[in-house]
């Protein structure tokens, strides 16, 4: 029996590896009886599958209870069916395989990776299926990841880096859905009780709002068996309603929140794009010359390259449903606060009036272009690739016509995107840290 | 289901597949450059690195960080290219770059499609022997490093204490020394400084050149050739690194540590050998295995017994560095739940240890800890990257990259026999260190103040 079964993993071992490499990724995508989105590309080479089911259940949903969804999500894998939290984590480790859960501003998920081998990965996905579909949500369980959820919060008052992003957040979205942390605050999670992570639950983990992602070494059939086996179990639900649109700041504002740091943290932006933004492309290769072209980049230059101001210095756009945010973001030495943030306020403000150079836009695209292949080199990435688009209902070739988005930006269309969108007289600065006296070395 | 056919199964699968799928070819220069490739061709992409045997725990006193800090100037420009032109021609060729320096080693990466590699191997040979290192660029990127040791670390409470702590407990191992360096040594290099450390650690036969990706191997030997070939080799083989072997520690250390923060933190660490030093190879492999026992997912103890069971936790982890080239800390971490304290973690965590020492671990637990390991080897070659990882730095620190393919059968053939005596040879109480964080308040003085500018 044993040397039966190695002779035929081996085999099929082989025969992976000899399969020649796929260039693109193959997107299939198709919808259960009950409205569940599955979307699957087969992966050789390696006998592992990644699994990643996605529900419109993120932070934007937690209403006016800040750190419900993250709550929700972070009890799932602590109770479920006849199962204890330690008989979860056995029935996964005894396999290899590893289970993660995790939300986002729109999305919560639940994630597997396991081994193909077939009785291994049935113990695998078994025990996924009954996580999602009969979490207990028991009172002492809760109690005590509800304590461990308030002591991250409160620890997170050690941070003056995130302390500066809830402050940012705020600042940009003020009572939108995207203005409060993901984690909640001591003040809201201190007043759940579990029957709140119930209703949660219950509202959005079901077949009508779920989709499932599934990157390996899986048949098309296997796979359709698989999202079967995880969805059957749900209700089917309904769709939450769409999120509010983002209510745009009307003026500029500045918030210096003291902290005894020896570097101040600088965040200034504004809500910038979201994914099926007609203008995504020109924000994007514009914002990768502006500052999001890691060790090459305007921001970086002015910032870091040639004033030695920060270690960091980057722009970036987090494209969500709604209008996610356009950050540009240092840190500095507290005396150097003023002159670091005029540098970055100029950058900005002479990349959207004069708008990025040929060459610049040049040498953007051949980067861009150039390490096209990598951004899904991985099953990993390619996951969250294959996530992304299957969460925001993207078109399936979106990596496929991706070069050919990026190749059609010009420096105009990137100059009159800016000109619109970024607005430096609706920037919303904060700055965390100590204060002006000149901080010890 | 049969457990234990499962088990079995589990067990062979992972040894086939690196058996199989693992090919490394090693070629050395004429010049001592060592080349190591491992094709792989599920994406046309390939990962460059340079390996250089240098980090910290080469450093004297008094220029402590310098590895890291010569790190930085490496982008500042050659005979051939200017400051900045490195990253500006990597990035226009679609590639992703950057370096990083540890105890034991500084390496140097570009990720590209694979067709590209002659552009990182040409920036990567000139830069090996031919580096400009400028009073002005130092001046700038002493800033810039002392703006990244105040972010990871000064402005980081718990980063802030495993430096202290570190400081506590290696006598006079160079593991005591910040990878970043201390302060006033940041403060005070000279360019004469970073020239002397260049010339004495980079050149061909001080590196290793790591290739993973859809490359053929004959032809990436025969492009490090026509790059690397004609550099010249240097004569740091002739300064021997001083073995700087750590004393013998005599008792049980302790201290506090009082910084601004919201949460107290524990922090153990015993002193123990690693691969390279120990005497019998299996007691690493067995450390590793405990570590696994302890800290190996979330069944495993430390996570069942003291966040989810006795509730004395909120956060708990063990940890262990078997491939370290110098003897190393077998590490514990804690921080203790609300009306907890860190001497309730102590305690705590000594009893785990002692249980060690005292039982064997269930077969059940044992086979957990190897599961996962088996299965990590097959998803670590989902990433080249992470693969050249490996190679690279199990060279570099002198254990070869053979280790990676014994690895999994090494931590297979571990007893729960060999865990207990491990356990009670290393995990003593005369070699253990202990920091406990005691928080101040975070200034009272948080105040905002807010302005509108009122534009439109």
């Amino acid at each position: 029996m044993r040397i039966q079964l190695l002779s035929l993993m081996l085999l099929a071992w082989v025969v992976a590896f000899c399969t020649p490499a796929q260039a693109a990724a193959k997107i299939e995508h198709w919808q259960t009886s009950q409205g569940s989105r599955i979307y699957y590309v087969h992966s050789e080479g390696l006998p592992m599958v990644d699994i990643q089911v996605a529900f419109d259940a993120g932070s934007a949903r937690d209403g006016s209870q800040f750190g419900l969804s993250a709550l929700t999500s972070g009890m799932l894998d602590t109770g479920a069916g006849q199962w204890n939290a330690d008989q979860i984590a056995q029935r996964f480790e005894s396999v290899g395989a590893q289970f993660s859960s995790s939300i986002s501003n729109d999305m919560a998920s639940v994630s597997l990776r396991t081994l193909t081998d077939k009785p291994l990965f049935d113990k695998a996905l078994e025990t996924l299926q009954v996580i999602l579909t009969r979490p207990s949500f028991n009172e002492a369980d809760f109690q005590r990841e509800k304590n461990r959820t308030l002591a991250g919060l409160k620890q997170q008052e050690e941070s003056p880096a995130e302390l500066a992003h809830i402050a940012y957040y705020k600042a940009l979205y003020n009572d939108h859905p995207y203005g409060h942390p993901g984690s909640g605050l001591i003040a809201t999670v201190s007043g759940f009780n579990v029957t709140d992570l119930r209703n949660f639950y219950q509202n959005y983990y079901v077949a009508a709002n779920a989709m499932v992602v599934i990157v390996g070494d899986l048949s098309r059939s296997q796979a359709e068996q698989t999202a079967e086996t995880l969805i059957s179990g749900l209700p089917v639900g309904h769709k939450p309603e769409v999120l509010p649109e983002v209510v745009m700041p009307v003026k500029a504002s500045k918030q210096h929140i003291d902290f005894p740091s020896s570097q101040t943290h600088v965040l200034v932006g504004m809500p910038g794009t979201y994914r099926k933004d007609v203008d995504y492309f020109n924000l994007y290769v514009g914002n990768h010359i502006l500052g999001g072209g890691g060790l090459v980049s305007k921001l970086f230059e002015e910032v870091r390259e040639k004033r030695g101001l920060a270690y960091s210095a980057s722009s970036s756009f987090a494209p969500m449903f709604r209008k996610g945010p356009f950050t540009l973001s240092l840190q500095t030495r507290n005396d150097q606060t003023v002159l670091a943030l005029d540098v970055l306020n100029k950058t900005l403000a002479d990349f959207i009036a004069q708008g990025p150079t040929e060459a610049e836009l040049i040498a953007a695209k051949k980067n861009i272009t150039g390490g096209f292949a990598m951004r899904f080199d991985t099953n990993k990435k390619l996951l969250s690739y294959v996530s992304m688009i299957g969460f925001y209902e993207m078109p399936l070739d979106y990596l496929d016509t991706f070069q050919q988005n990026v190749e059609k930006v010009t420096t105009v269309s990137i100059k009159d995107a800016f000109k619109r969108r970024i607005d430096p007289q609706l920037m919303q600065t904060i700055t965390l840290g100590g204060s002006d006296k000149k901080s010890e070395k | 289901m049969n457990k234990r056919l499962l088990c079995a199964a589990l067990l062979w699968l992972p040894v086939f597949a690196t058996s199989a799928a693992t090919k490394v070819s090693e070629q050395v220069l004429d010049n001592g450059l060592k080349i190591l490739v491992k094709e792989d061709h599920r994406s046309p992409v390939a990962v460059s690195q340079v390996w250089y045997k240098v980090g910290s725990s080469y450093e004297p006193g008094g220029i402590t960080g310098i590895s890291h800090m010569l790190e930085h100037m490496m982008f500042k420009g050659t005979d051939k290219h200017a400051a900045g032109e490195f990253s500006r021609i990597v990035a226009e060729n679609g590639g992703e770059e950057n370096a990083f320096t540890g105890t034991d080693y500084t390496a140097y990466f570009q990720t590209m499609e694979a067709s590209r590699l002659a552009v990182s191997f040409e920036l990567e040979a000139d830069r090996m022997r031919n580096l400009h290192l400028l009073a002005d660029e130092l001046k700038k990127e002493l800033q810039v490093v002392t703006e990244e040791r105040r972010m990871r670390t000064d402005d980081n409470p718990q980063a802030k204490m495993q430096e202290h702590f570190n400081a506590m407990a290696y006598t006079n191992s160079p593991y005591k020394n910040p990878v970043i360096g201390w302060p006033n040594d940041i403060e005070n290099y000279k360019v004469e400084d970073l020239q002397a450390w260049y010339q004495r650690w980079y050149a061909p036969n001080n590196a290793t050149l790591v290739v993973v990706g859809d490359v053929d191997t004959k032809a990436v030997f025969a492009l490090a050739e026509r790059y690397f070939g004609p550099l010249k080799s240097c004569d740091c083989q002739s300064y021997t690194l001083k073995p700087q072997a750590e004393v013998e520690q005599l008792g049980v250390r302790k201290m506090t540590i009082k910084l601004p923060a919201k949460l107290p933190t524990l922090v153990m660490g015993y002193k123990v050998p690693v691969l390279k030093t120990v005497q019998h190879e299996w007691e690493a492999y067995a450390l590793e295995v405990l570590a696994g026992v302890l800290d190996g997912g979330s069944s495993a103890r430390l996570e069942s017994g003291l966040v989810r069971g006795k509730q004395l936790a909120v956060s708990v982890g063990a940890s262990y560095s078997l491939t370290s080239r110098l003897p190393e800390l077998f590490t514990l971490e804690a921080t203790p739940a609300e009306g907890k304290t860190v001497w309730n973690l102590e305690t705590a965590l000594k009893d785990e240890i002692a249980q060690l020492q005292i039982k064997l671990v269930d077969n059940d637990e044992l086979q957990r800890i190897k599961a996962q390991v088996l299965a990590k080897a097959v998803y670590e070659r989902d990433s080249n990257f992470y693969q050249a990882m490996q190679l690279g730095m199990l060279e570099t620190v002198g254990l070869g990259w053979k280790v990676v393919d014994q690895y999994v059968e090494k931590v297979n053939q571990v007893t729960a026999e060999q865990v207990r005596e491990v356990a009670q040879k290393y995990l003593l109480e005369d070699k253990l260190s202990v920091a406990y964080l005691e928080p101040l308040p975070i200034t009272g003085n948080i105040t905002e103040s807010k302005t509108e500018i009122g534009v439109r």
